[in-house]
């Protein structure tokens, strides 16, 4: 076994910081967007619902291909950033985005719509105000749904890797995550290297989600 | 004297409601009707959560809701408490944060009622430091009668609170109810369709039939109508009447009650005079006599009254309407009424053989 090399340990930062902001992306966007969709009657939740889950089924190079257009230099974004985003950190995280929206998203859906608007309603008869109601009542409420984003947007962050490749490349330091190292250390024969980060990589994912269940069963919320 | 006065017309997919009601703001405001009346969808626009696209709404001095002029405060701008059928409580919370959500949102010179008033009424002094979830359905349903009274608020609305109760339950809380009302003279519209709850507790009826105002009045002049009794199964109601004590006869084991300077006999009760009592009376419990010397009776409770109004029920049974210095029901046999030769107008006398008390007391 061989001990983890500077450019694993940059890679493993990169990861993290790159799962962490994605994470903090999505539920300051994907709150407003999860409420609507719990509580919308609008003809056009379904198809807004299908983006969303859109990511689950397609194939992580085309997602990564349209993303890649759109923040090369005569993409939309990257025209609108006046520069090129492809191949950069900046890149990479707007493109996981995109590609852990779902996972984020889905959970917040159901756990508001668990929660239905009767919480709220009493808080609003509280004197509570709309955000006020939000923060010390539906989102307490909707711990675990919270808990679930998180820990699922931010393992499937960690173990992207299509779109990784098609919008950001390797460049070491910048865009090279755990994923693509394992890739990299095979292709040139480091299987000791790979096994390193490889059992990481199932270990942490593994742990994670042991955690997330046992939480839940731990400390249920009682709705009544 | 303070008054609310709302006109909402609100078309809903299966249902509309359209309103025009004007009650004064004091003592137990009843919305009775049946099931799909629209009685919690007119409480819901009294509170700001639905927003009829016509509305008025005017409380005391306030202006809640003027579409005329875009107006409307949301829910959580209005001095409203509100408690819901179910008791909506935060599982998140344990009691005592659940009881003082409110009441840390409301400015500080505003907080005319305090946690040990609200915890010493409602009995609730032990569960302060419970969790939601190990509280019964009647005590949750205390906690959030509690939690909605700490924010002081200047009307007080309840969507059949003790719906969700089983009979006991129910039992248990009434008291409650009342001790609350008397104490804090908070003005509560109280939406139910339990005419039992409404005879205890309500001061004034507002009827809703398919989203429409049918009766507005005292709890005996809506369940005394002709027209009304019959439905909404009110329909062996006499009269709910309220008298004070005049006088105990414990020789007799009497009370005397004075009730426009007449009298009614009840059983000896252990109240002081002057006291306030809620009297029951079947209909079928009282008889019309023409003249009182020509007839003596065993009878103790004879009123002198006028008839307002007479109507056939079925081939034999009639209702007629009295007016004893408030309406009262006696329902006679058709028979009776051709052979007295009863009218509307006429001056007769109502036999009541038996009065009930209500175990409330009003001060």
């Amino acid at each position: 076994m061989g001990a983890l090399t500077d450019l694993d340990l940059s890679a493993l930062w990169v990861t993290i910081r790159l799962a962490t902001m994605t994470v903090v992306v999505l539920l300051i966007m994907g709150t407003p967007l999860a409420w609507w969709l719990a509580h919308t009657r609008s003809r056009f939740r379904p198809i807004v619902e299908a983006l969303v889950a859109l990511p689950i089924v397609l194939p992580p190079t085309v997602l990564g291909f349209y993303i890649l257009i759109a923040l090369g230099p005569y993409g939309p974004l990257g025209r609108f950033a006046d520069l090129s985003l492809a191949f950069t950190f900046t890149g990479l995280v707007i493109a996981s985005v995109f590609y852990s929206m779902p996972f984020v998203i889905q959970p917040l859906q159901s756990a508001f719509e668990a929660v239905g608007k009767a919480p709220l309603e009493a808080a609003w008869s509280l004197r509570a105000s709309k955000w006020d109601a939000f923060l010390t009542v539906i989102s307490p409420i909707a711990l675990r749904g919270y808990i679930s984003a998180i820990v699922l947007g931010f393992a499937h962050t960690m173990g992207e890797f299509g779109v990784v490749l098609m919008v950001g490349g390797s460049i070491p330091g910048q865009t090279r995550v755990l994923s693509t190292t394992i890739f990299e250390h095979v292709e040139v024969g480091e299987y000791a290297h790979a096994h390193v980060i490889s059992a990481f990589m199932l270990t942490f994912s593994f742990l994670v989600l042991l955690a997330v269940f046992i939480a839940n069963r731990r400390f249920p919320i009682h709705v009544s | 004297m303070s008054r609310l006065l709302a006109r909402f017309d609100v078309q809903f997919p299966t249902f509309h409601l359209n309103v025009e009601m004007d009650v004064p703001m004091s003592g137990i405001t009843a919305i009775f009707g049946p099931s799909g009346s629209g009685k919690t969808t007119l409480l819901r626009c009294l509170a700001g959560l639905e927003r009829a696209p016509t509305g008025l709404l005017q409380v005391g001095d306030g202006i809640w809701q003027d579409e005329t002029i875009g107006l409307f405060r949301p829910l959580y701008n209005r001095p409203i408490g509100y408690v819901f059928q179910e008791p909506r409580l935060f599982p998140h919370y344990n009691v005592r944060a659940n009881l003082l959500y409110g009441y840390k949102r409301i400015p500080m010179e505003e907080r005319r009622i305090v946690m040990e008033q609200v915890v010493e009424i409602l009995g609730i002094g032990h569960l302060l430091e419970r969790r939601i979830h190990k509280l019964s359905g009647g005590e949750q349903q205390r906690v959030a009668i509690g939690r909605a009274l700490l924010t002081s608020p200047k009307l007080l609305l309840l969507d059949e609170p003790l719906a969700s109760l089983d009979i006991q339950r129910k039992q248990e809380l009434l008291p409650f109810m009342c001790r609350l009302h008397e104490e804090l003279r908070i003005p509560v519209l109280y939406v139910s369709h339990a005419v039992g709850e409404i005879l205890q507790l309500a001061d004034r009826v507002v009827l809703l039939q398919e989203g429409h105002i049918v009766g507005v009045g005292t709890v005996n002049e809506v369940f005394t109508s002709l027209t009304f009794r019959g439905q909404f199964g009110a329909h062996r109601i006499g009269a709910i009447l309220e008298a004070p004590v005049a006088a105990h006869e414990a020789e007799y084991g009497l009370t005397r009650l004075e009730f426009k300077g007449q009298f009614l006999f009840v059983p000896l009760q252990a109240v002081a005079v002057g006291q306030v009592m809620r009297v029951h009376i079947l209909s079928s419990d009282v008889s019309v006599v023409i003249g009182r010397t020509g007839c003596p009776t065993s009878v103790l409770n004879v009123l002198e009254a006028t008839i307002i109004e007479i109507r056939e029920m079925d081939q034999a049974s009639v209702d007629v309407r009295l007016d004893i210095g408030a309406p009262i029901v006696a329902s006679i046999t058709r028979k009776s009424l051709i052979a007295l030769g009863l009218k509307p107008g006429q001056r007769v006398f109502a036999h009541i053989k038996a009065v009930a008390l209500n175990e409330e007391l009003r001060a």
